[in-house]
This record gives C-alpha cells, structure tokens and sequence, in this order.
C-alpha cells in the first residue's frame, strides 16, 4: 500500500489514464450504463479478479476513444470497456 | 478382473493449458463430436494408466465459474453435475490451473469442492511458474483446500507421470457411493467470500515474485500500442494471405500433377467406355480438383492456430473492439470472423464466445460473407482464365489485386449489413460487454498445433471424401445420361439430363450472364462452393473431351465472355451455396427462420451484385 491510499480521492477505474496505479476500494455497478443488469456485472467482475484490495494498473488503452482498456490485476491482465470499469472504484 | 473405464473430467479457466494437458494425456486419440442439441465441441480422448487403468476424458469448455452464463458453460456445470443429457457424471474431475495465475482457478476449485466430486487440482504450466520464480508449498495447499494437488508440465515429456501416477492411486480407493452435492448459484457476497477464501489460502502457500513476466510486457507495448498495434495486426493478416496463396502453391501444384496422372493412368489403363469416364471425369478429376484445396486450408489453420496458441488472438479482439463497435460487432466477433476466412463452420461455431444474443446473431449473419477457402478454387480458376498476370502500377499484381478486391468486397459487406442489422432490427441495441483476461503469450506447442491442423484436414478430407464425392457421382451421371443416339453430330452432353436442368433454369440466370453450364454447376454447388469447380470441369469435359478437361480454364476464357465471368465472380461473394454452413447456423441460432434470412439476403446480394456486375461490364464493352 502507498501511503496516499487513504487521502487518494475514490475515483472509477473507467475515468482513468494510462499509467493509472491503484487498489480496489469497491465495486457499485449501479448506474454504469453496462448492459448487463448490476448483479451480473459485479459477479463477472468479481470472477476476473476485480475484488477490493486488488492492486490495479491500467496499461494499455484502444485507438478510438481510449476504449478499451487493459487493466493489471494483481498478476493478470483483463481487457475491460471503460463503461464496465465505471463499476470499480479505485483509490 | 477389468477396472471399469475410469471417466474423468477435465475444468478449468480459459488459457489454464487445459487442452494441452488433454493433448497431452491423450495424444491423437481422440473423438471430437457435438453435445446433443448444441454446437459446443464435445471433445474426449482416451488413454491407460500406468497400472493399466483404461481412462476417458472429457476436455470441458473453459469457465471462470459454475453460473453457467453462456452454453458453453452451461455445458461444464452440467457435466460436472452429471445433469447434461446423455452424459454419466464423471468419477473424478481434474481442475487445471495456469501455475502462474493461482487466483481465478483456486476460486473455481472452491466452487467445484461443493459438487461433491472427487476432485484432483492439477498445477499446470508448472515450469514457466518456476521460472518466473513463483514458489507453491504444494502440500500445504492440499491441506488447506482438502484437494489432492499435483504439479505438471503438459508440453514436456514425461510432465503428466505424478498426475497419471496420482489418477491411479486416487481411482484405486473412489468411493462408489458419490457424496453429497451442495452447489447451487452463487450470490455476490459468497462470490465475493470464495474469492477471499482463495485469496487468504494463496497468501499463505504460494510466494510471488514481484518481477511479472517482462516477455509479456515488451510484446504487448508494441502489439497493443493504439497505432502500431493495428499495424502490426494488418501486417499478420497480410502475411497470412501471401501464405495461403503464394506458399500452398507449389503444393498444390504438386497434388493437381499427381490427380491429373492418375487420370491419365485410368485413361490408358481400361478401355473407352462408361467406366473409364465414371473415373476418370466423374471420381477423379472431381474429387481431385477439391483436394489440391488442402494445403490452402492446412495453411490457414496453422496461422490461426498458432496464433490462439501464442496468445495473440485476444489481443486482436482488444484492438478491433471498438473498430468493430462502429459496424454494431462485439470485439470477440473478430475471431469468429478471422476464422471464417478458413471456413465459415468453425467461424459460426466460434461465435459461441460471444455471450450476447444479438451480437451473436449479427455475427452469425455475416460470417459465410467473409470469403471462405473453398471459393479459393472458383476465384482462383476464373481469375487465372480471364485476368491478365501483368502487373499494374509497376509493382502490383492485376491478379493479386482482384483477388484482394473479392475479399475486400466481402468484408466491406460484411460490415455493411452488420450496419443495417443494427440499426434496422436491432434499434435498442446496447453493447454487451467486452471482458475478456489477455493471457501470458507463450510459445506455441507443435504437438498442440499438429493435433489442430491433423483433426481439421481430416474434417476437409472426409468432406472431400463424402458430400463431394457423392455430389460429383450425380453431377456425372446427369452429365452422362442419357447417352447420345448413335450417329449424333453434337457433343454426347447436349443429350444428357444435365443440359435439360441447366437449359431450364438458364433463363432465370440470362441476366446476370450465365449460361446454361454454369447453371449446372451452381446446383451441387450448393452441397460445397468448391464442387461447382469441379462440376464445370466435368460438364466441359464431357462436352469437349479429355483436352477441356486438363485445361478447364482454357476452355472458360474461350467459352465465357469476361462479362460472364466476372459475374459469377459476384456471384461467389455472396452466393449462400453452402448447405453446411447453412445446417450449422440454423443449429447455432436453433431456429428456421435465422436459417432462411441468411439464405434469402445472401441470395438476393448474390443475384443483384450479378446483375450490376454483367450490366456495367457488358456496357464498357465486355460482353
């Protein structure tokens, strides 16, 4: 852990840049936009390792409208939309 | 007395190296057939202990849990379950885990101890795990997840002796009466519990290197840098195309070489007759003209296989998600339709990683316009008979070219009427989600890539062996029969039932230019694009003798006006003449009516793209 962890304002994983490090605080799938109704976003976010505590890193984004992006979990890479990672709360 | 068969089951993550496991552990024996009511690959394989224990396993579509959100995973849990239908319940499941990413299948493993199943955890890939300096206290493990854990190597020899000596011992003492099942669909919080329980148990029996595998990271700065990444996928997929059609050249050459002498053999060996036509037009030159399409389609299927192997393909779906987007298609749809390019069947099957409905069914709609290795021949036929082999420009082939504008034109309205679909039938489209893990790229397995290739070119070659077979015996026959009355002037096929077939629906085929031979053709062309080749060759031969048969795209250019031929050329992009392709997505989309849209639109496409074809070339002067 970094010692900003706790002042680090929470953010959405989805609004972040390339380069982006953080852990996960927790997930909310309300209100993203996916179209996969909450409980199965969560559950499949959940499967890929998205859990709180998880170290991420977003390392790579797409062409068109950084979308989408590759994130580092722990110590596996998951491509990801931007608007499902609006589900993951990062600090 | 003889141990019953032992049936194993093997589980596991996507990318965990299950399939090289079961490769393997089975080496060529192996079945692949279909689940009953589902295109999802039933693959089982057999092998003998080394107590001499006779063991089948099943190699179990890939899952991240039992929830069973696509018909792929429904299959796995069911199976495991002993619920699928006609399926016995395993007697022990072997869960496959990438040594080097415990996480995911340590919670998968959670989930499956619920089962009730006797359960073997197998650490797989367990070298590259060493490697990378990722240490597993093995029997602390067992311990905590009250699993039997072995480690194994499935690309090296010799990797898989623990697992088989383990299977042995386990099997020698499984208990008849199977225990108790308590699995059921698991809420968010106990996901999130199990998760946890993973977790915890990882923290304390496996040690992490902090170094990830750097390989990985270099490759992946340049194959999914925004720019240079789709750069260097165009650059895999022209090098895949040069391949299939410069490479398998010679190749093929060779094999049309050896088909043309073996005719010639039939020829001098029987006497003039029925029999020696029924050979020599009929079984050799027909069966032969589709099997020279081999090495096309081997060289097809080692790239994409190679590239599945190496790990790349996930990443070509990154890159094209949102490209893709645009023409209202999932990132996952870019595999299906990459492999369309080899065959539209495994294309549609491929669709089944598509979770979404409807993005499925788009996908589904527009695989058979991705230009398919058996139009190879009819292209390649056509083109060499009426394209002139200069170059233009100074450096690009006229034939290259035009065969690269036949491809171009089928994506083009691939996307096209994926564009439509969307925006027509499918208005309140949302886009499914894109999540999808990038494995570790590792280096292709040959044994895993040989196995690939050898089942697919025995699919081809059993085609070539029954439907086409049976297709070029009746293509003869019509051909043939009847016989000319004696002392006929006209050439013996005038006479026969093929013209009267051909001469009555030549009329509906006037417009767009064809004349009654090809109308012959494009009926058993409707069992497999490539046989309407072979049919011409037969229909010319009998009409002009052995010399049209050995140069069937002399006799076309002399035959054809260029009009006509580059008609059928449109015609061939579209054209829905593929009874398997169409069998295989009415099964996909379990419905006629899928089935028949796709048939009638491409139908449609097919005759109107003719008709503009032959019109505009028949007006500059073509005709």
């Amino acid at each position: 852990m970094t010692d900003d962890d706790d002042t680090r304002p929470h953010m959405p994983l989805g609004l972040a840049q390339r380069g982006y490090t953080g852990v996960i605080q927790h997930l909310s799938a309300k209100g993203t936009g996916s179209a996969l109704p909450d409980i199965e976003l969560e559950s499949r976010l959940i499967e890929l390792g998205f859990v709180e505590g998880a170290r991420v890193e977003i390392l790579h984004e797409g062409i068109v409208g950084r979308d989408p992006i590759a994130v580092r979990v722990d110590n596996i890479t998951i491509a990801v939309r931007r608007r499902e990672a609006m589900a993951i709360i990062v600090a | 007395m003889e141990a019953p068969l032992l049936h194993l089951a093997l589980v596991g993550t996507p990318n965990s190296g299950k399939t090289s496991l079961f490769n393997a552990l089975t080496g060529s024996r192996q079945k692949v057939a279909n689940y009953p009511g589902v295109t999802v690959e039933r693959k089982e394989g057999f092998f003998v202990t080394p107590l001499g224990r006779q063991v089948s396993v099943v190699d179990l579509p890939g899952t991240y849990s039992l929830r069973g959100r696509s018909p792929d995973e429904e299959i796995t849990r069911d199976f495991v379950l002993g619920k699928a239908s006609g399926e016995r319940m395993p007697d022990l499941v072997l869960c496959v885990a990438d040594s080097t990413n415990l996480r995911l299948t340590i919670r998968l493993l959670l989930e499956l101890k619920r089962t009730g199943r006797p359960l073997i955890l197998v650490l797989n890939m367990f070298d590259i795990a060493s490697r990378r300096g990722i240490t597993v206290d093995v029997e602390r493990l067992a311990r905590e997840l009250g699993v039997p854990v072995v480690t194994s190597i499935a690309v090296r020899k010799g990797g898989t002796t623990e697992l088989l000596k383990l299977t042995d011992e386990i099997s020698a003492k499984l208990d008849p009466e199977p225990q108790e099942n308590t699995w059921r669909a698991l809420s968010v919080a106990e996901l999130r519990a199990t998760q946890r329980e993973a977790d915890r148990i990882i923290a304390d029996c496996v040690s992490l290197p902090s170094r990830p595998d750097t390989w990985t990271a270099r490759i992946d700065a340049v194959v999914l840098h925004p720019v240079g990444g789709l750069l260097v996928l165009a650059l895999i997929l022209f090098v895949m195309f040069q391949a299939v059609f410069a490479w398998a050249q010679p190749l093929m050459e060779l094999l049309n070489s050896g088909f043309d002498a073996l005719g010639e053999l039939v020829h001098d060996t029987l006497p003039a007759g029925l029999l020696q036509s029924f050979l020599q037009n009929g079984v050799i030159s027909g069966v032969g003209s589709v099997t020279v399409f081999l090495p096309q389609i081997i060289i097809i299927f080692l790239f994409i296989l190679l590239l599945e192997d190496f790990g790349y393909m996930a990443r070509a779906a990154f890159l094209m998600d949102r490209i893709m987007g645009g023409a209202g298609l999932h990132g996952r749809a870019f595999i299906p339709l990459l492999s369309s390019f080899a065959c539209a069947i495994p294309g549609i099957m491929a669709t089944r990683v598509i979770d979404n409905k409807r993005d499925r069914l788009t996908t589904i709609l527009i695989a058979p316009l991705m230009t398919c290795s058996a139009r190879i021949p009819v292209y390649t036929l056509i083109i060499s008979a009426f394209i002139p082999a200069r170059d233009v420009w100074g450096f690009i082939n006229l034939q290259g070219l035009v065969m690269f504008g036949l491809y171009a034109t089928g994506i083009v309205s691939a996307l096209l009427v994926s564009f439509l679909i969307k925006f027509f039938m499918l208005r309140d489209y949302a886009p499914a989600p894109f999540m999808l893990e990038l494995p570790d790229y590792k280096m292709p397995r040959p044994k895993s890539i040989a196995i690939g290739i050898f089942t697919r070119a025995k699919m081809f070659l059993q085609r070539a062996g029954t439907t086409i077979f049976s297709m070029m015996v009746l293509i003869w026959f019509l051909a043939s029969f009847p016989q000319p009355p004696a002392g006929a002037t006209e050439p013996a096929i005038d006479f026969s039932l093929a013209a009267i077939i051909g001469k009555a629906i030549a009329p509906l085929l006037a417009p767009v230019g064809f004349n009654w031979q090809i109308a012959v053709a494009l009926i058993p062309g409707m069992a497999a694009r490539e046989v309407a080749v072979a049919a011409l060759g037969t229909v010319y031969a009998i009409e002009g003798g052995k010399e049209a048969a050995e140069q069937i795209g002399q006799a076309l250019a002399t035959k054809w006006s260029l009009a006509t031929a580059l008609s059928l050329l449109a015609w061939y992009i579209f054209a829905p003449q593929c009874a398997s392709t169409l069998a295989v997505i009415r099964r996909e989309t379990g419905s006629w009516i899928w089935m028949a849209t796709t048939f009638a639109y491409m139908l449609v496409l097919a005759y109107a793209a003719s008709l503009l074809t032959y019109n505009v070339a028949v007006a500059l002067g073509a005709g």
